[in-house]
Parts: structure tokens; C-alpha cells; sequence
């Protein structure tokens, strides 16, 4: 009998309420005190396509799904053929014994377990429920049935999650399922599930709601998005909470005025944020490159998702790093932080309102679907950990000596930030070369200074960064390696875990997490290929743009790629043999 | 409160000699005299074109945007900040081809911000070639055999789009323009004024002469602002006789208005201390 490791498919039709099954399945597991983590698969359609969700639940810290699952819980028929040759020695299926008639023979797997439940027939007979949806919440009573969970912990997540009449008839629904499976099901399924005590105070949400958590926490007050996936659920986390945290969140008529919107409130002097995916990233360019010349602070998320083009609108790919770091035209200083887990999405986007004005330039958020958009079992953030910095800004009045320039020249490149109302002080900028004042000008001298000035603020964050040491990077792991793993952004999760596998196979290698891609961390990063034996890259994409950087910047190869751009996230297993083979 | 004086900047004026532009500047100068607004209260945003150069022109505050993104500039800046007077200066390709899709999003959004669109029916900046509201005909380096498309109607698009204030100016009567911009940066919403502004340089048709034949007041036929068809009858009026003055006038809630939890401009709100337990609570 396993205890608290345990690997849960659901699957369905689009439309079917899979996200919303499988959210609530994983937040009852965490609300006993288990670890969780969860992500959603679905294709670009409303109804009609195969959705799942796929939940892992260990008594430990879990980062990513596994490769194979032990529990499939399936809504539909198509749920059983597409994953059963997913299902793990012993594994077991509930489903609905008239979508699907299923024998040990016809699987040709005599250690399945076959756990069939009239779902529908329940909804309507027993229920007296016109919607189908609520067979969702008799599979997951059933499924906790079978794991011998304290059923009250679905009854509670349920009454938190909707609205009084709604969850009275879940729960009722739940229950129906939990005692059907009681009475029912053989008592032969390897898998429990049990309650732990913790005193560590969690909370269970995706890469979205962690960034737009940040960004309320660090006073962002205009977020303005166009929505495209996966950046949309951020858009809905942000609109949801405008009220109640005194923001505008507006979606407008697309990118382009998404980001000079949020340009012009950062002018103005709120803290202002964007987000969209690659598509519309290619839109707001010219924007972004605005935003350097006249230095504006802005918070850009870039959710990443398989190009080129339309490529799998609702799939997982890191092949924009190299586009993010050089797009719009011209040279212009910039941040790009690549958050890797929820901690990380939570506290960079702090950070990342911080930089943006205290350099008064871009930041980029580099995010991708399978971070965005999995959840996970995170401690409740701490609040105190990063101040509000907003850097040179003047809000009541000028008291300088001389006419107040908006673009002064410094010896950091930073300029004293007055506001358009502070009195004593004239706020202009311009897209347009332009002087201290902020006149358009043409001059060769000028234009020299004022880049110099501009990409000095670089150099000086960087220094800035170094001595306040702030995590650009992240080193897992002992010094003493067989191999170092280098990775940047959503891969850290299958990664983490891979290290778990080679562990537990006495494979002894470390991890180089890149956090910051620009500026890019070139001291921090050569100590660690210093020391390494042999070094591999793992990516999401096609061209190792990570690898291509190191090598700029370090003038060194990496020994060895694996590289993965089929929309899917790495598997902790398949990376783990892939690790295994190059080494 | 501001004097004219005080309105000049030190950066020499390159429009040519004769330039729409000038009358435009100089009735947007007196308008602030006349609203006895202060330097540091009011905003000039312009795109990219001979109208770009406004801002450089003018000691209040300026933001030089990029091209066709003054209206999503102007809004941005109004939402962080209502406190702010935020005026927008575009050009015809500036606003009406590079920018086309804000101008209806900004009408009927109805942001408190005034646009005023230097319309010469041409690109100037690049050495003349057509714009959206070039005539048919009309040639240029990139239309030597004539413009073939008819122009666009931005009045009427403003109306039908839901704009509160939609007017036309010419900038060869810069008293009646200045007026018009007084009554639109009074006006609480989108206010939209389109300036004819003669470019003596590259437009050989649509010059003073040819305006001054055609222009009458709305005001002097005694046109009823208020009356929606009316307006929309006379914003399709071309030809022999061309309107200027208001076309369409009413009052609506602004975007603001329409946002009850704002109690304060959002550029005055602490940010040091947001509290975010409750939400933290709920994902617990």
C-alpha cells in the first residue's frame, strides 16, 4: 500500500468542467496537508476536445507531474483510450460504466483496476440534476472513497469555491459518489491517501494569480491587457480584484494600446503592467522600445507559448528568449527575469516593479503556459520580504536649483523622476532622441551622452544587483557533481525532480537555474562552469538560445542539449533517462 | 494661472512658414490663458509628424509618443492621474491610418481627454504622399496617378463611434479654433476637434484659399449640437460647402465616472502597505 504518493488523471470533453474538477481535487489534497501539484492540458476550442488534468499528490514537495499516473479518473470514454498505457503498475480507472464497458482483457493489463460508477445515471436518477457537469463531483467522492480520504475536506473546498446552492448540491453530489464507491468498488486499490498535520500555512494557485499577487502587493495600480493564452488568466485575476484594490484594469483594443496605455499612466506615475503572449508581444515591440527611449517604468509579462506564428495557441514553449532580449529597433537597456516556479512568479514581479523604477526602464517577465498556468501547493507568500522602492521619484515638488530635466544627465544614467503636477517641475520626453529637458534634438553630441546615459543604467543595476546580492541566478545542489543541469524559466519544476530520480539512483548531479537573462549574470555563471565536469542544457526549444547566450557571454559551449519544442513539458522521468544517456 | 508669456519654449519653431501649425499652436496657447489653467496641470501628448513637434513648443508638461499612439498615450496618462488636463495632438496619418482603431475605442470609451487632429490631408514629415483623408485625385509621390480610394469621414466615424464632444476647426481662423478648444477641454469626456491645417508645402489643393471658399459656421445656421441625426447630416456635408464649429455635444459618465471604487486620483493611492491577505486566505 503507497501512502501519499499518488498520480491522478482527469480527463474529459472540453466544456466538461476538467479544470475546475481538477482544481478542486488538488486543493482538497492540500487542504489535508499533502503537497500537490497540478496542470492542465486543453486544446484551442470551447467544446468538444479532450481536456485533462493531471494532479500529483506526495506527504513531500512536489514540482511537477510525473510520467506515468496511477489513478484515472474519466468523464468520458476517449479519457480511457488516450491514457490507459499512462497507468502505472496497478493502476486503477473510474469511469462511467455507460460511456464505456472496459474488461482487464480488452486493456490488456490484468494489473489495472477496474472501478466502474454509473456517473451519469446517478446525476439524473439520484440527484434529480439536469446537469451533467455534477457527475465531475460524484467521480471526485467517489475517487476520495477509493483513497479512504476524509471526505469533509472535499465538502469544505466545495463550500468555499461556489456559491451556497451551488455547493449544497455538490456536496450532495460528492457524497452520493463517496458512499456509491463505499458499498461498490473492490477494496483492492495500492493507493491511500492521509490526512498530515502542518503547521506551515499553504495556499494552492497557478503562475498567473501568483504574478498578479505580486503585482497587487507592489502597489501596480493600471494593468491593461488584450487577452491571448496563457496570459489571459492573469488579465481575469487582475480585472476580479480592481475593486477591492483601487486599480483600473482595462482590456483595450489590443496590444498596441495595451502597452502605450500602460506607458502613459507609468508617465504619469502609477505602477503600470501589461502581459500577453509572443504574438502580441510583436505588437507592442515598437512600445516596449518607446518605453526604453523615454524611460519609462513598465512591467511586461511575456507568456510563452510554441511559435511560429498562431504555432499551439493553448501549448508550452520557451523559443522567444532571444526575440525578448533584442526586440524593437534600436539600443536600449532592459531587464529580462525568467520566474522558474509560484515563489519565484510572486516575488520577481515585487522585484520586477522595483527595477522598472528604480532604473526607470522595461522589465520583461519571460513566462511560459506550463508555468502559468500549473498550480502548486506553495507557503503563503512573505509579504515582508521585498520593499516598495520606487528609486529617484519626486511626487510633491522639485526643490532643485536649475530647471528641472527629465532626462539630466548622471553619473549612475539615473535621472531624478519628477511627475507631471509636481509642482516646480515640467515633465516632457520624447520618443524622439532628445536632451536633458527632454527636447527633441538631432545633435551627434547629444545623442552620444544621451545613449551613454541611457546604457549606463545597466551597468549600474548590475553592480547594484551584485552587491546587494540578489539572486540572478540559483545553484542546487552539491559543488561536487558528476554533471551540472543549466536551465532557465518552467523547466526548473521537471528538473527538480529529476534530480529527486538521479538521487535515488546515487547519480550525483547539480543545477544552474538562470533567473536574470539580461543583464545577464556572466561572473555567476562562469564560476558555476568553472567547477562543472560536464554541462548539460535542458529547453524548450529547438535552438538552445540559452546555450547561445552562455556561449556570448562566457565564450563556452555547453557539452550537452536536451531540447524538447513538441508544445509538452519534460517529464521528471524521460529527463531523468535523457540526463542519464548524455552522461 | 498661466500667461502666454510663460506659454514659450526655447527651441526654434521648424514648420515652414505658413504652416497650419502655427495657427493651431497659437489658439491652443491662448486657450489655456483662457481656462486659467496651470502649467504643471496640463499634459501634451503628440505622435509623429510636423504636428509631433507641438510638444516642443509649448512649456507645460509633454510626452513625444511614437507614431498613431496618442489617444492610448493621452488615456494612460488620464487614468493614472484625473487630476491632470491631458490634451492630444495627432496628425491625420497619425490618427486616422497608423491610429485609426483607438480613435473609435477612445470615443466611445469616453476618457476625459481632448484630441486634436492637425489635419493637412497629407504626410508632411515624409515628403508628401496620401493620407485617409487625401481627396480622390489627389496626387502625390506615392499616388502619381491619384489617390484612388475615397477618404474617410473621421466626423462622422466620431459620432456613430459615441464621442461627447466632436468638433472641426480650421487653422486659418485661430479665434474660432481657440474657442473650440476651450469648450473641449471643458467638456468632461472625449473631446475630439479636426483641424484643417493647410500644408504649403506638399497638399497644392487643399490650401487656405480653397478652405476659406468653402467653410461656413455651424453656428451662424444655427445647428443644434444636441441632435445626433443632425450632427451626422452635417458631418457627410462636402463640397461646395464644408462646416466647421461643433458638430455633436452630450453628456455622458466618463470611463472614471463609471469606476465608483476610485476615490482619489490613482497616482495619490499609498502603495507601501497593500494588504493582501484576504486573497491569500481564499487560495488557502
Amino acid at each position: 500500500m503507497k501512502i501519499n504518493e499518488l498520480s491522478v488523471l482527469i480527463g474529459g470533453e472540453a466544456g466538461a468542467g476538467i479544470a475546475r474538477s481538477g482544481f478542486l481535487f488538488a486543493k482538497t489534497c492540500m487542504r489535508g496537508g499533502l503537497h500537490v501539484f497540478g496542470t492542465i492540458y486543453y486544446q484551442s476550442l470551447i467544446r468538444g476536445g479532450h481536456n485533462f488534468y493531471v494532479a500529483r499528490v506526495n506527504r513531500e514537495r512536489v514540482y511537477s507531474q510525473l510520467d506515468y499516473t496511477n489513478l484515472i479518473i474519466a468523464l468520458n470514454a476517449e479519457t480511457v483510450m488516450v491514457h490507459k498505457n499512462e497507468l502505472d503498475y496497478g493502476g486503477g480507472i473510474i469511469y462511467d460504466e455507460d460511456d464505456i464497458q472496459l474488461t482487464r482483457e480488452s486493456l490488456e493489463r490484468n494489473d489495472l483496476k477496474l472501478y466502474p460508477i454509473p456517473l451519469k445515471r446517478i446525476v439524473r436518477e439520484d440527484l434529480k440534476e439536469r446537469r451533467l457537469v455534477m457527475r465531475n463531483t460524484v467521480a471526485l467522492g467517489a475517487a476520495f472513497a477509493l483513497l479512504q480520504y476524509d471526505l469533509r475536506l472535499l465538502e469544505g473546498v466545495l463550500m468555499d469555491t461556489f456559491k451556497a446552492n451551488v455547493a449544497e448540491s455538490n456536496i450532495k453530489a460528492a457524497q452520493i459518489g463517496y458512499k456509491y464507491a463505499e458499498e461498490n468498488f473492490e477494496r483492492n486499490f495500492g493507493y491511500r491517501l492521509e490526512k498530515l498535520e502542518t503547521s506551515e500555512k499553504r495556499i494552492f494557485l497557478n503562475g498567473n494569480e501568483a504574478i498578479g499577487l505580486g503585482a497587487i502587493k507592489a502597489g501596480c495600480k493600471v494593468y491593461v491587457a488584450y487577452p491571448m493564452t496563457p496570459s489571459t488568466g492573469l488579465l481575469h485575476f487582475m480585472a476580479a480584484n480592481e475593486r477591492k484594490y483601487n486599480m483600473v484594469v482595462l482590456q483595450p483594443e489590443g496590444e498596441v494600446a495595451a502597452i502605450n496605455i500602460a506607458a502613459g499612466a507609468a508617465f504619469a506615475g502609477v505602477r503600470a503592467m501589461t502581459a500577453t503572449s509572443g504574438g502580441g508581444f510583436c505588437l507592442m515591440s515598437e512600445g516596449l522600445g518607446m518605453a526604453g527611449m523615454t524611460e519609462t517604468p513598465l512591467v511586461i509579462n511575456v507568456a510563452q507559448r510554441p511559435g511560429p506564428s498562431t504555432g499551439l495557441p493553448t501549448h508550452s514553449a520557451q523559443g522567444d528568449l532571444r526575440f525578448i532580449l533584442h526586440a524593437s529597433q534600436g539600443e536600449f537597456p532592459r531587464i529580462v527575469i525568467a520566474p522558474g516556479d509560484i515563489e519565484e512568479c510572486f516575488y520577481e514581479t515585487m522585484r520586477a516593479f522595483n527595477l522598472a523604477e528604480k532604473y526607470q526602464l522595461p522589465v520583461i517577465l519571460l513566462t511560459d503556459k506550463y508555468l502559468l498556468e500549473s498550480q502548486r501547493s506553495v507557503e503563503a507568500f512573505d509579504i515582508t520580504l521585498i520593499k516598495i522602492e520606487r528609486g529617484t521619484l519626486i511626487t510633491e515638488r522639485y526643490e532643485g536649483e536649475e530647471r528641472y530635466k527629465r532626462h539630466k544627465l548622471t553619473e549612475t544614467g539615473v535621472s531624478p523622476r519628477a511627475l507631471p503636477l509636481t509642482k516646480g517641475a515640467i515633465v516632457r520626453t520624447s520618443a524622439n532622441e532628445h536632451d536633458e529637458y527632454g527636447f527633441t534634438t538631432e545633435d551627434p553630441e547629444i545623442t552620444t551622452e544621451m545613449m551613454d546615459k541611457r546604457m549606463r543604467k545597466l551597468a549600474f543595476l548590475t553592480k547594484e544587483i551584485e552587491e546587494r546580492n540578489l539572486a540572478m541566478i540559483k545553484f542546487y545542489g552539491s559543488k561536487e557533481a558528476m554533471a551540472t543541469l543549466i536551465s532557465w524559466g518552467s523547466t526548473k519544476g521537471p528538473i527538480m525532480e529529476a534530480l529527486k530520480i538521479l538521487s535515488r539512483e546515487n547519480i550525483v548531479v547539480n543545477y544552474l537555474q538562470v533567473l536574470y537573462l539580461q543583464p545577464f549574470p556572466k561572473n555567476k555563471v562562469e564560476k558555476v562552469l568553472d567547477t562543472a565536469k560536464k554541462t548539460i542544457i535542458i529547453e524548450n526549444n529547438k535552438t538552445s538560445q540559452l546555450s547561445s547566450l552562455i556561449r556570448e557571454y562566457t565564450l563556452r559551449d555547453v557539452d550537452h542539449k536536451i531540447l524538447k519544442y513538441d508544445g509538452r513539458p519534460f517529464n521528471p522521468g524521460y529527463l531523468s533517462r535523457r540526463i542519464k544517456e548524455v552522461m | 494661472m498661466v500667461i502666454l508669456k510663460e506659454l514659450g519654449t526655447p527651441i526654434k519653431i521648424v514648420w515652414c512658414p505658413g504652416c497650419g501649425n502655427f495657427g493651431i499652436l497659437s489658439a491652443f496657447k491662448s486657450a489655456l490663458v483662457d481656462l486659467g489653467l496651470e502649467r504643471k496641470q496640463v499634459v501634451m501628448v503628440s505622435g509623429i509628424g510636423c504636428h509631433g513637434k507641438i510638444v516642443d513648443y509649448v512649456n507645460i508638461n509633454g510626452f513625444h509618443g511614437i507614431h498613431g499612439r496618442v489617444l492610448p498615450l493621452a488615456t494612460g496618462i488620464k487614468l493614472a492621474n484625473s487630476e491632470l488636463t491631458v490634451v492630444g495632438f495627432a496628425g491625420d496619418a497619425d490618427c486616422y491610418d497608423e491610429g485609426w482603431d483607438h480613435f473609435c475605442h477612445a470615443a466611445r470609451r469616453n476618457v476625459d481627454i481632448t484630441l486634436i487632429v492637425h489635419n493637412n490631408m497629407v504626410l508632411g514629415l515624409t515628403t508628401g504622399q496620401t493620407t485617409s483623408t487625401s481627396q480622390p485625385g489627389f496626387k502625390t509621390k506615392s499616388t502619381p496617378f491619384g489617390s484612388i480610394s475615397p477618404p474617410l469621414n473621421p466626423i462622422a466615424n466620431a459620432i456613430v463611434s459615441h464621442a461627447t464632444f466632436v468638433a472641426r476647426g480650421f487653422a486659418g481662423d485661430p479665434k474660432h479654433l481657440q474657442n473650440l478648444i476651450v469648450q473641449a477641454i471643458k467638456h468632461r469626456g472625449f473631446s475630439y476637434i479636426d483641424v484643417f491645417q493647410p500644408c504649403v508645402t506638399f497638399n497644392y489643393l487643399n490650401t487656405y484659399e480653397w478652405f476659406r471658399k468653402r467653410i461656413y459656421k455651424l453656428e451662424d445656421e444655427g445647428h443644434d449640437y444636441t441632435d445626433k441625426w443632425k450632427a451626422l447630416e452635417k458631418s457627410l456635408e462636402w463640397g461646395d460647402r464644408i462646416p466647421v464649429g461643433i458638430f455633436y455635444k452630450e453628456e455622458r459618465p466618463t470611463y472614471l465616472d463609471q469606476l465608483p471604487h476610485l476615490k482619489a486620483p490613482l497616482t495619490k493611492i499609498s502603495i507601501g502597505n497593500v494588504d493582501i491577505t484576504e486573497i491569500m486566505e481564499n487560495m488557502a
